[in-house]
């Protein structure tokens, strides 16, 4: 099992960003490598098990499953169903918590995942750098 | 039941912060409100269930008992058993997390209790305020004065002292004799722990600067000495992460975004102690590689168009190698302040760069011949910055107006021959031989002028450098390039 971390400090408050990402459909709205996303099966897009059905600005094709959705918590957890990526059992969780000291808050992205030998390093570093700070980078541009 | 939960960011990474706060029996070298405290017993203050017993500065009385301690969460849980302060069912969580881009440190102290009736807000406040908030203050000037880095435990039982620092690898580039570029080439060796005043720096880019071929051709011996036993190891400046400080640090702390410029040679390797005296934060917006790119050449740019130049609205200033890591600066800030611009370049496309840069009389020149051009462009120079040497020393002369100053800043072409103080009484000319270090060798004078090139950058005065970027291993090349005259704006190594 290959873990994942990767963890920023972003400058508005958690309620602001959490209303851009809590949408499961809205990647292409805020994440700068997804082309365009749909719910499929005309499920509304906070619904616990929809599904999205999206493209990643290469053109790949990847569906996800909206496992835990938490307003409380500010977080939202997924499963790979499909993709080009090359990893199994692939679950991840975008968090995010208040920073009291400041109208900033402090993102966690992580996700557990297998995949083929000798394949981890390379992975970790597309998604950890590639998938997660990439998104980051784009809310730190939007929200300072 | 009441409920507390506060948060902040700690500019520091998780494991010095964690260091402090595993110690279940440090809050009274850090927490002001603390005024002694003890572990009961003769158990370490690490061992869960072990019991603090300590005073407040107000004199109220405490103990509590370590529940849970996680050096996988980064997370402590702990409970009042007894207190003169009326908290009942005290139960408090520190969990500490990584912030991954930045080597900075999330905190969230979160408690739950119970109060006498209508005690609530204030026993909240005073949690909230006075333990936690104040806390975070606490630890991070506990931090900024290296409190935790202190040698050794200075107590008895229960204290367990940080690590001593250890020499860190690092591969660096440098030379066993002078000579042209063949000559470099890498090496390990060990970056000493910082002393009192030091900082270690992991670096990421390295600056390449024309001083570095003058120390490398062993033109400034006195700067670098080289031999088997000992190779010189070039470079000024560079720019990373700081990994690790001694006492009297300039309050640099672990992870910070740094730069330095310093008057010792030894940068182009990967880890470097260096004093904190050359060393300066680097804002959010300016990258590693900019830094790099820019900090010796935009300090270099700035004391001279403002101090030693004195350069103004109207000023007529001669810039040689106008499309030169500092030429262009020194193009584009001049035209902003309102000089008259002319530079001289050694190719069309050059040209092309430096009018893009500001630069008004752009003259094409491959033998320095130049004077002529210059007085028929603006009447002749009031100000000449001149990195060109010896090989253009009379067409300088004769670019010069009346009262003329002639900066001479480097030598391309070869050391300058000496200059008889009547060669510039024809004009009343003066002549300079300034080095950057001697106009950044005080602390204030460094970050005000660090201050105002970020400062240009920010606001357009000066442009985003185009850089070139080389291997730290392939600084020969680097060298070849620089030396070839080909380049626009700036090199840098990448480490």
């Amino acid at each position: 099992m290959i873990q994942v971390y990767t963890s920023s400090v972003i400058g508005s408050s958690a309620e602001n960003i959490w209303a851009r990402i809590r949408d499961f459909n809205a990647l292409p709205q805020w994440h700068p490598g997804i082309a365009d996303s749909r719910i499929e099966n005309g499920q509304p897009s906070d619904r616990v098990g929809c599904i999205r059905h999206f493209h990643t600005g290469d053109g790949g094709m990847i569906r996800e499953r909206l496992l835990a959705l938490s307003d409380y918590d500010y977080s939202v957890t997924y499963e790979i169903l499909e993709s080009p990526m090359g990893v199994d059992n692939y679950v991840a969780t975008l968090k995010l918590t208040p920073v009291t000291d400041g109208a900033r808050c402090f993102a966690e992205w992580s996700a557990e995942f297998d995949c083929a030998p000798g394949r981890e390093a390379e992975l970790t570093r597309a998604i950890g750098q590639g998938v997660f700070q990439a998104g980051f980078d784009a809310l730190k541009r939007t929200f300072g | 039941m009441q409920k507390v939960t506060r948060s902040t960011i700690i500019d520091a990474p998780i494991d010095r912060v964690w260091a402090i706060l595993r110690d279940f029996n440090s809050h009274d070298q850090w927490h002001d409100v603390v005024d002694a405290s003890h572990i009961e017993g003769r158990e370490q203050s690490d061992q869960v269930g072990c019991i603090r017993s300590f005073t407040l500065k107000d004199g109220n009385r405490i103990r509590e008992q370590l529940l849970t301690l996680s050096d996988r969460e980064y997370k402590s849980t702990y409970c009042i058993v007894e207190a003169t302060v009326p908290l009942q069912r005290y139960v408090a969580t520190v969990t500490l997390k990584p912030v991954t881009d930045g080597a900075r440190t999330f905190w969230h102290w979160q408690s739950t209790f119970d109060t006498p009736p209508g005690m609530e807000r204030e026993l909240r406040d005073m949690v909230a305020q006075g333990v936690y908030e104040a806390g975070f203050e606490n630890l991070r000037s506990h931090l900024r004065q290296g409190g935790d880095l202190r040698g050794g435990s200075q107590r008895g039982d229960g204290h367990a002292g940080m690590p001593t620092a250890l020499p860190i690898p690092t591969r660096r580039v440098g030379l066993r004799r002078y000579g042209d570029a063949s000559v470099l080439a890498g090496h390990d060796a060990q970056a000493p722990a910082p002393a009192a005043g030091e900082v270690r720096i992991r670096q990421r880019a390295i600056g390449v600067n024309f001083i570095d071929i003058y120390l490398r051709k062993g033109w400034i011996p006195s700067m670098l000495l080289v031999s088997d036993a000992a190779p010189g190891v070039l470079g000024m400046e560079a720019a990373g992460t700081v990994i690790d400080v001694g006492s009297n640090a300039r309050g640099l702390l672990p992870g910070d975004r740094v730069a330095y410029l310093g008057p010792t040679p030894g940068a182009y390797c990967t880890v470097r102690t260096v004093p904190a005296d050359w060393v300066v934060r680097l804002p959010p917006a300016v990258e590693d590689e900019t830094a790099a790119a820019l900090l010796l050449k935009g300090l270099t740019a700035d004391y001279l168009l403002r101090d030693l130049g004195a350069v103004g609205p109207g000023t007529r200033l001669l810039v040689h190698a106008a499309a030169g890591g500092v030429g262009l600066l020194l193009c584009s800030w001049a035209r902003r302040i309102g000089a008259v611009v002319v530079g001289t370049v050694s190719s069309e496309a050059k040209a092309r760069v430096a009018r893009e840069h500001g630069c008004e009389h752009v003259i094409v020149t491959r033998d320095y011949q130049f004077a002529a051009a210059v007085h028929s462009a603006c009447g002749g120079a009031d100000v000449v910055v001149d990195g060109l040497g010896d090989a253009a020393r009379e067409e300088n002369l004769a670019a010069l107006a009346r009262r003329g100053h002639w900066i001479s800043l480097g030598q391309a072409s070869g050391m300058l021959a000496p200059l008889a103080p009547d060669a510039l009484i024809g004009k009343s000319l003066t002549f300079s031989r300034p080095v950057v270090f001697d106009y950044i060798a005080d602390y204030a004078q460094l970050t005000e002028r660090v201050g105002r090139v970020w400062e240009a950058l920010a606001n357009g005065s000066i442009k985003a450098p185009l850089i070139e970027r080389y291997p730290l291993e392939a600084a020969a090349q680097a060298h070849i390039r620089l030396e070839s005259r080909q380049t626009i704006g700036p090199l840098i190594l990448i480490a």
